[in-house]
């Protein structure tokens, strides 16, 4: 993977040139690039780089002068709590109206559900994001239009969501960021109600007299909970990953932000370092996605007591 | 005594958008307690219907038109959704087809009783646990306390479906509905439920519905038997009555179309009453025709030859060899079958019967041993041309008539594909020709050939994996439960249509089956298996009046008495 990374992004452009003043002396560029290294051949750079890595030192960024990892781990926080939001509200309002949805098959309230889950997914998140700054932030006044406001700290942990002002920040992006993510888990819902429902233990469960909320709350949710948490794992990762677009319109000092402007700006470190965090990223998700699995089910459980 | 259900013409329909269906019709029913009532049919007949709508489990759009479900003087059909939840479990249980799909997979057995246990009887806590455990025991399950934790796939089927009987007695119901309670089980195991549910009624003085497919199940256990034919109760009485002297037409044909453990007949009764009039076949005049083309090779009198043949799986991988672990499906198996010969192998679920069917049709490959068809080697390490050739000779019936045709292919596609395969028509013209005379031979008629495989029912597909294994002009047939997904009269149409197709082309078959009185009716020669090798081979006859090994005397002992028929 940093191959291909570091291989690609030296393909694109140079540096140097968007770093030094155009009208400077053809030595001064030649100083700044054996500074950054960037006069030896590709391949003694990435064993540079890979010498770098291995104690934990992806480079320096080009243009702030710091460690690149530095700088992720200065912006994660923020971005990591509005992904986290998002996923929250994804799973608070999508998995309730999906079952609805998914019980009620003929109902009108699964029409309007299902129908707006269609408007959820085609609907682009940044005309949201813009028509939701526009009614409630400029026409109704509610919500501050863009930034992270203060921050609280609770059990250790530092937050915006613990400060009223930080929450009332946090709200728009986070529900922006979630509409698409509610449209799925709710057809992932349904989706998973509608076979669970038709299986023969629900059917057998019913046929033992067992009311409707016990039901739903026992044999069907952790059945179709496995495969919604396989696909929102994954899910959180793109969030985390690709919340760009909706970091931009609400201005979020996340890692959105920074990548754009370092890919503008082609300050390689930077955005090898946050390839690399991203990949790693998607790893660990893997993993917990897998514990989570044995958790839940019995039957994936290695070296079970047969 | 008072009668304990007593349904009055009930019919139930499903409302579709253009038609309805009327599932029942005008059925009446009654049971008294400790008594066992078997509702007897094919697909489609309506007997689960009846069950399901006992307790209104009907599934949407199906609901009760007319007539009354009188239970110990109460209509059930008064009740509403609540009253309704009281009566399930704690006044009538029921029981499902397939205990691998009627328990929740993520709960532990313990946790679905005393769930079950909370809501019918009211106990709670330590109390509760201690039923479960006696529940448990009385279904004969070992050591309750260590088993409540486990989950279901922990046990095997038979073991399941105790576990869905004590669920269903959970309640102290006065009313057992079983819908095919054995249909997914082996031999060995059916015959230790059915005596358990016989056992549990007489103890309990319960009711037993049982709702099955399986004459045998019926004349084991039922008291009295009602038949169903199209939604209709066609015949009601005592069981002995109704299997010695049935009246009406459609129990004579379905009676005569179940295969007799006792002795060989030559083909089955003429059951046409069942698929609505005789059939017009046209025939093909096989010493004209390509498919009875003899070919110029001479064939050894050997079809089939396998010696010491070994397949194991492996259960847990690891990259040292004394953590992996195996097992052993077929292990030093030798047999060999002669040409013409129609050779049986019989046994349990996990015997190794199928695998050894996948190893001569090389769907996997053999880990030691060998197998010649024809005096040609075709194990996994010889290849070439003589290799495909004397598989070309072989071909393959499936056992689930659903998955083993391509749904996105025409049927004149799925026949001619051998055909085309091997190149053995030299014509577009002359292959649909072929393809055409092959439907009319196995009994579809031609104008099957442009449909697509889900416009069949579950029989006819069946013959389109004939007509398909025929298309390669195979000497050899392997058949793997061919039948057992059938219904018994659609089962007596295909075992005659094998039958007929051995004849007139001195094929060799291969019959693989779990039943018994099938076995008896198809084959010349029967091995026994077990565990993954062959207790004893022994002609037909002989077997089945005198068996050699205890295994094969412990499995006819089993095999359900139709004998007063």
């Amino acid at each position: 993977m940093s191959l291909v990374v570091f291989t690609m992004i030296n393909i694109v452009g140079d540096p140097v040139d968007m770093l030094v003043n155009p009208e400077s002396l053809p030595d001064e560029i030649e100083r700044v690039r054996s500074d950054f290294g960037l006069d030896q051949p590709a391949h003694i750079q990435y064993i540079k780089f890979l010498q770098g890595a291995l104690s934990g030192d992806l480079g320096n960024s080009f243009i702030f002068g710091r460690p690149a990892l530095a700088l992720i781990a200065e912006r994660f926080p923020a971005t990591l709590e509005l992904a986290t939001c998002a996923l929250i509200i994804a799973i608070v309002f999508g998995l309730p109206l999906g079952i609805y949805a998914g019980l009620n098959p003929k109902s009108f309230g699964t029409r309007i559900i299902m129908g707006g889950s269609v408007l959820g997914i085609s609907i682009p998140t940044f005309w949201l994001g813009l028509m939701m700054i526009i009614i409630f932030s400029v026409v109704l006044g509610w919500l501050p239009v863009s930034g992270r406001g203060d921050i609280g700290s609770f059990l250790g942990l530092e937050s915006s969501a613990f400060t009223l002002d930080g929450l009332s920040h946090l709200i728009m992006p986070a529900t922006n960021l979630a509409l698409f993510k509610i449209a799925m888990v709710i057809r992932l819902a349904r989706a998973g109600t509608v076979e669970v429902m038709s299986l023969d233990f629900i059917k057998f469960a019913r046929a033992r007299g067992l009311p409707p909320e016990r039901l739903v709350r026992f044999h069907l949710l952790p059945n179709i909970l496995i495969p919604i948490i396989t696909v929102l794992a994954i899910e959180f990762g793109t969030l985390i990953a690709f919340a760009t677009v909706t970091e931009t319109i609400f201005a979020w000092p996340g890692l959105g932000k920074l990548v754009i402007d370092a890919i503008v700006n082609l300050d390689r470190p930077i955005v090898v370092a946050y390839l690399m965090f991203v990949v790693t990223l998607f790893l660990l998700l893997n993993l917990i996605v897998d514990i989570i699995y044995a958790a839940l089910d019995p039957r994936v459980r290695l070296n079970g007591d047969q | 005594m008072t009668d304990l259900l007593n349904i009055r013409k009930l019919s139930v329909s499903f409302k579709m958008e253009y038609e309805t269906t009327d599932a029942v019709r005008n059925v009446s029913i009654t049971l008294r307690p400790g008594e066992v009532l078997g509702i007897v049919g094919e697909s489609g007949a309506g007997k689960s219907t009846i069950g399901n709508a006992i307790v209104n489990l009907l599934e949407p759009p199906g609901e009760i038109t007319r007539g009354e479900v009188l239970f110990k003087g109460q209509d059930l059909r008064n009740l509403d959704d609540k009253q309704m939840r009281d009566v399930r479990g704690k006044k009538i249980g029921m029981i499902f087809q397939d205990p691998q799909t009627s328990l929740n997979p993520l709960m532990t057995i313990g946790g679905q009783l005393i769930e079950t246990i909370n809501k019918t009887i009211n106990l709670y806590g330590s109390e509760a646990t201690n039923k479960v455990i006696e529940l448990l025991e009385s279904v004969g399950i070992d050591e309750p306390e260590a088993r409540l934790n486990l989950y279901p796939h922990q046990f095997s089927g038979g073991m399941r479906q105790r576990v869905v009987i004590a669920l269903a007695l959970a309640g102290d119901p006065d009313l057992i509905i079983a819908d095919e309670p054995t249909t997914a089980l082996d031999v060995s195991i059916q015959a230790q439920i059915l005596d358990l549910i016989k056992k549990l009624c007489q103890e309990r003085q319960v009711g037993v519905i049982i709702i099955t497919h399986d004459i045998g199940v019926i004349a084991n256990i039922s008291d009295r038997v009602t038949v169903m034919f199209n939604g209709q109760a066609v015949e009601s009485g005592e069981v002995k009555q109704i299997l010695t002297n049935p009246k009406h037409e459609y129990t004579k044909s379905l009676i005569a179309a179940v295969p007799r453990g006792d002795r060989k007949v030559e083909r089955f009764k003429s059951i046409d009453y069942i698929e609505g009039g005789a059939q017009t076949q046209r025939r093909i005049d096989l010493d004209q025709h390509w498919l009875g083309k003899k070919f110029t090779q001479h064939y050894s009198d050997t079809a089939i030859s396998i010696n010491d043949l070994n397949k194991k799986y492996s259960l847990k991988k690891a990259f040292l060899k004394r953590n992996r672990s195996y097992v052993h499906a077929v292990k030093d198996v030798s047999l060999s079958i002669k040409t013409g010969e129609s050779f049986g192998l019989v046994g349990e679920s996990g015997s190794g019967k199928s695998t050894i069917a996948k190893l001569v049709a090389g769907l996997v490959s053999t880990d030691k041993g060998s197998i010649k068809l024809f005096d040609q080697e075709v194990t996994n390490k010889s290849k070439g041309k003589d290799v495909i050739a004397a598989r070309r000779n072989l071909q393959m019936i499936f056992q689930d008539p659903y998955s083993s045709l391509n749904a996105r292919m025409r049927v004149q596609d799925i026949v001619s594909e051998p055909i085309s395969y091997y190149k053995t028509a030299s014509t577009n013209m002359e292959m649909r020709q072929i393809v055409r005379d092959l439907l009319d031979h196995v009994g579809l008629g031609s104008n099957a050939m442009l449909k697509y495989p889900h416009e069949f029912s579950g029989g006819q597909r069946q013959r389109i994996s004939i007509a398909r294994a025929l298309a390669s002009r195979p000497k050899i047939l392997i058949c793997d439960e061919p039948t057992s997904a059938l219904d018994v009269s659609v089962q007596a149409h295909i075992l005659n249509l094998l039958k007929d197709l051995q004849d007139d082309l001195g094929l060799t078959i291969l019959f693989i089956s779990h039943d018994l009185p099938v076995i008896r009716q198809m084959c010349d020669r029967v091995a026994v298996m077990r565990h993954g090798s062959i207790c004893e081979i022994a002609t037909t006859d002989s077997l089945f009046e005198k068996p050699q090994h205890e295994y094969s005397k412990h499995l006819l002992e089993l095999m359900p008495k139709t004998d007063f028929i």
